[in-house]
C-alpha cells in the first residue's frame, strides 16, 4: 500500500501515526511545501520573541521519519493533484502515485483587500518563515526600541503577535474591526479583563475600526484608520484570520465548500481521498452544523484518525468544536464551545458566571438541556478539562449544576456511581 | 497496566500522599528536604469535602487525549511501560493538556516554573509513592480490572 500524506504539521504527523498503528510496513511519503523537520505552529511567537528556539520547536523526535520509514519531500511544492489517475505532481516535475491520500495542506492567512497590503513591510504570521522574516528585522541593532508595529486582527494570531513584538520592546498597536478583543472566543467581560491586562503591558488598541490604508512608497510608514485616525507605522501585519488552503483541489472534482467536505471518518467525497486539519471541513459536535474549526487538537486527531482509517480501520473521529488554551504575558485562558449564544436563542441556554476583579478571574459556563455546550475560563484555569470531558460526554449536569462554580469542583461532585465508573479505569 | 486507584471508603484525607508525592520527586528523597528547600508541584490532587476525600493521578489513559492534543510533542505515552509522562524541557506551559484532561489530573507548576505537573507512577523508583505510603490502603498500586471482571 502506497500512502501519500501533503502537509507536515499536525494534521500530517496524525496521519503518519494513523497509519502506523496499523499498518508498519506500507510505504509513506510525506510532502510539504515548507523546509522544515516538523514543528509547532502555535510556537512561532514564542519563537519571535526569543522564547524558544528552533529545536525546542521541534513536534517530534530527530529519528521521527527514519523510525516511521517514512519518505520526505520537504520544501517541495505540489503542483496538481490528478485524482483520476490516483497521482500528484511535483514542481520539481517528479510524480507520485499513491493508493491512499492525505490532504493536510492547513491554512492561508487571510488578506482582505486593504490598499497598501502588498507592500514591502506588510506581513501575515501563520508559520516558521514568516517569524524568521520579522525576526531578522526587528532584531536590527538599536532599531527594535524605536520601531512602531500595527497589527490588524485582534484574534488569537494578532494578539500573540503583538504580544512578542511588545516583548521586544516594539510599539504595537492593534487594529480590530469587533468592539472587543478575541471575539470569537471570549464574551464582553472575558475581552475587556484581557484588554486591560495587554494595555498595562503597553498595547493599544483601535476597536471597531478598520485599516483603510498602509501609506507610503515601497514601505508603508503610516497605517490610516476608517476612524480617520493615523498611526506609525515600521512594519504591519494583516492578522484578520485563516481560510482553507484550497489551492491543490480547485480544479479537481473535490466536493469543496469553505474547507474540503468530510465526513466523521475523514473521507472526502473521493474515494481514497482524506482530508484532515485546517483545510478541512466537518461536523461542529456542538453546534450540529458544518465548519472549518482550525485549531491543534482537531488537527492532530483527525489526522490520526485519517491515517488509521487509510490502513483499513473504521475509526470516527466526533468531537470537533472550538476549544483554546492560551495565555498572554502571564494571564492564562481557557475556553471551549459556544460563549456567545445568539441574542435570539439566549433563552435556551442557562450562564452561570463568576468573576473577581482583584485577580483578573472570571468564569463563564453555558449549559443548553442541562448539558455544558461552552465555558470560558480566565485565569484560574486549573482543572478545565474536566469541563472540556463533559461537553465532550455531553453528560446530563441537572443534578450538580449548583456546584459547577465552587471551588472545588470536581469528581467529588458528581454521583458515586459515576465517580466510580470514571475513576476505576 | 498498573495504575493508582483510589478507594474513597477508606480515604482518611490526611494528605500524606502529597507529601510523598514531593519526597519521590525529589533530588534528596528527604521528606524535610524535599518540602523545604526543593520546589516541587505534588503530582496527586486531593479532592476533599464534607464527608468525602480521596486522591486523583493521572489515569495513563491507553490513548490519551492530552498526548493528542499537546502542541509541542512534549507529553508522550511510553509504548513500553504505558506511563504518560513529559518533557519539561519541551513543554512551554501553554495548558492545552490542562484543557484536554477529562480528569483534571494535569496541574501547573506552583513554583512559577511555565510547566506542567502530573503523577509519573514514579517511573524513577519504579513504586508509586502515594499508593507506598498511604496509610489507610486507600489508595493501591495494581493491575488495572478488565471490562466485566
Amino acid at each position: 500500500m502506497d500512502y501519500l500524506i501533503i502537509g507536515n504539521s499536525a494534521a500530517g504527523i496524525g496521519g503518519v501515526e494513523g497509519i502506523r498503528k496499523n499498518d508498519p510496513e506500507g510505504k509513506i511519503t510525506v510532502v510539504s511545501d515548507e523546509p522544515y523537520h516538523c514543528y509547532s505552529r502555535p510556537l512561532i511567537s514564542y519563537f519571535l520573541s526569543g522564547k524558544v528556539d528552533y529545536e525546542k520547536m521541534k513536534y517530534r523526535a530527530d529519528d521521527f521519519y527514519q523510525k516511521n520509514n517514512i519518505e520526505t519531500r520537504l520544501g517541495t511544492r505540489v503542483r496538481t493533484l490528478k485524482p483520476s489517475g490516483k497521482k500528484v505532481v511535483l514542481e520539481t516535475g517528479e510524480v507520485i502515485k499513491y493508493d491512499k491520500l492525505l490532504l493536510a495542506t492547513g491554512g492561508l492567512p487571510f488578506v482582505p483587500p486593504v490598499k497598501g497590503s502588498d507592500k514591502e513591510n506588510i506581513y501575515t504570521f501563520i508559520k516558521l518563515d514568516d517569524a524568521y522574516r520579522l525576526k531578522d528585522i526587528v532584531e536590527t541593532p538599536g532599531k527594535s526600541g524605536s520601531q512602531s508595529a500595527v497589527i490588524l486582527g485582534a484574534g488569537l494570531i494578532g494578539l500573540k503577535v503583538a504580544e512578542a513584538l511588545a516583548k521586544l520592546g516594539l510599539k504595537v498597536t492593534v487594529v480590530e474591526l469587533a468592539d472587543r478583543v478575541l471575539s470569537t472566543i471570549l464574551d464582553q467581560e472575558a475581552a475587556a479583563i484581557i484588554q486591560k491586562h495587554l494595555e498595562d503591558k503597553g498595547i493599544r488598541f483601535n476597536l471597531a475600526d478598520t485599516i483603510e490604508e498602509f501609506a507610503g512608497n515601497k514601505k508603508a510608514n503610516t497605517a490610516r484608520l476608517k476612524s480617520g485616525f493615523t498611526l506609525d507605522c515600521d512594519l504591519g501585519i494583516v492578522a484578520v484570520g485563516v481560510r482553507p488552503n484550497l489551492e491543490l483541489v480547485k480544479d479537481t472534482p473535490l466536493e469543496v465548500n469553505r474547507g474540503i467536505l468530510i465526513n466523521n471518518q475523514m473521507e472526502t467525497s473521493i474515494e481514497d481521498i482524506y482530508a484532515s486539519g485546517d483545510v478541512c471541513e466537518g461536523q461542529d459536535m456542538l453546534r450540529g452544523t458544518s465548519g472549518v474549526i482550525p485549531i491543534w487538537p482537531n488537527a492532530y486527531n483527525q489526522g490520526l484518525t485519517a491515517g488509521q482509517n487509510m490502513a483499513g480501520a473504521d475509526q470516527s473521529y466526533d468531537e470537533c468544536f472550538a476549544r483554546n488554551s492560551i495565555g498572554f504575558f502571564g494571564l492564562p485562558m481557557i475556553t471551549a464551545g459556544i460563549i456567545n449564544p445568539l441574542e435570539e436563542e439566549i433563552d435556551q441556554y442557562e450562564i452561570y458566571r463568576q468573576d473577581s476583579p482583584g485577580d483578573n478571574s472570571y468564569k463563564k459556563i453555558i449549559i443548553k438541556d442541562d448539558r455544558i455546550v461552552g465555558f470560558i475560563c480566565i485565569n484560574n484555569v486549573d482543572r478545565a478539562g474536566i469541563l472540556t470531558g463533559l461537553i465532550k460526554e455531553q453528560k446530563n449536569i441537572a443534578d450538580i449544576k449548583d456546584k459547577i462554580l465552587n471551588a472545588d469542583f470536581g469528581y467529588l461532585s458528581f454521583s458515586e456511581e459515576w465517580r466510580r465508573e470514571k475513576l476505576t479505569k | 497496566m498498573k495504575k493508582v486507584f483510589a478507594r474513597e471508603e477508606y480515604c482518611l484525607g490526611c494528605k500524606l500522599c502529597e507529601v510523598y508525592c514531593v519526597t519521590s520527586h525529589s533530588r534528596s528523597k528527604d521528606v524535610v528536604k524535599a518540602h523545604k528547600s526543593e520546589e516541587i508541584t505534588p503530582a496527586v490532587i486531593i479532592e476533599s469535602g464534607e464527608n468525602l476525600s480521596f486522591a486523583l493521578q493521572c489515569r495513563h489513559c491507553d490513548d490519551a487525549p492530552c498526548v493528542r492534543a499537546c502542541i509541542t510533542g512534549a507529553m508522550q505515552k511510553d509504548p513500553e511501560t504505558g506511563i504518560v509522562k513529559y518533557d519539561e524541557n519541551k513543554c512551554v506551559g501553554c495548558w492545552t493538556c490542562i484543557m484536554t484532561c477529562p480528569y483534571g489530573a494535569v496541574k501547573r507548576d506552583e513554583y512559577n516554573r511555565n510547566i506542567i505537573s502530573k503523577c509519573d507512577l514514579c517511573s524513577e523508583t519504579g513504586e508509586p509513592a502515594c499508593a507506598a505510603n498511604c496509610p489507610n490502603n486507600a489508595l493501591v498500586y495494581k493491575e488495572q480490572e478488565e471490562e466485566g471482571e
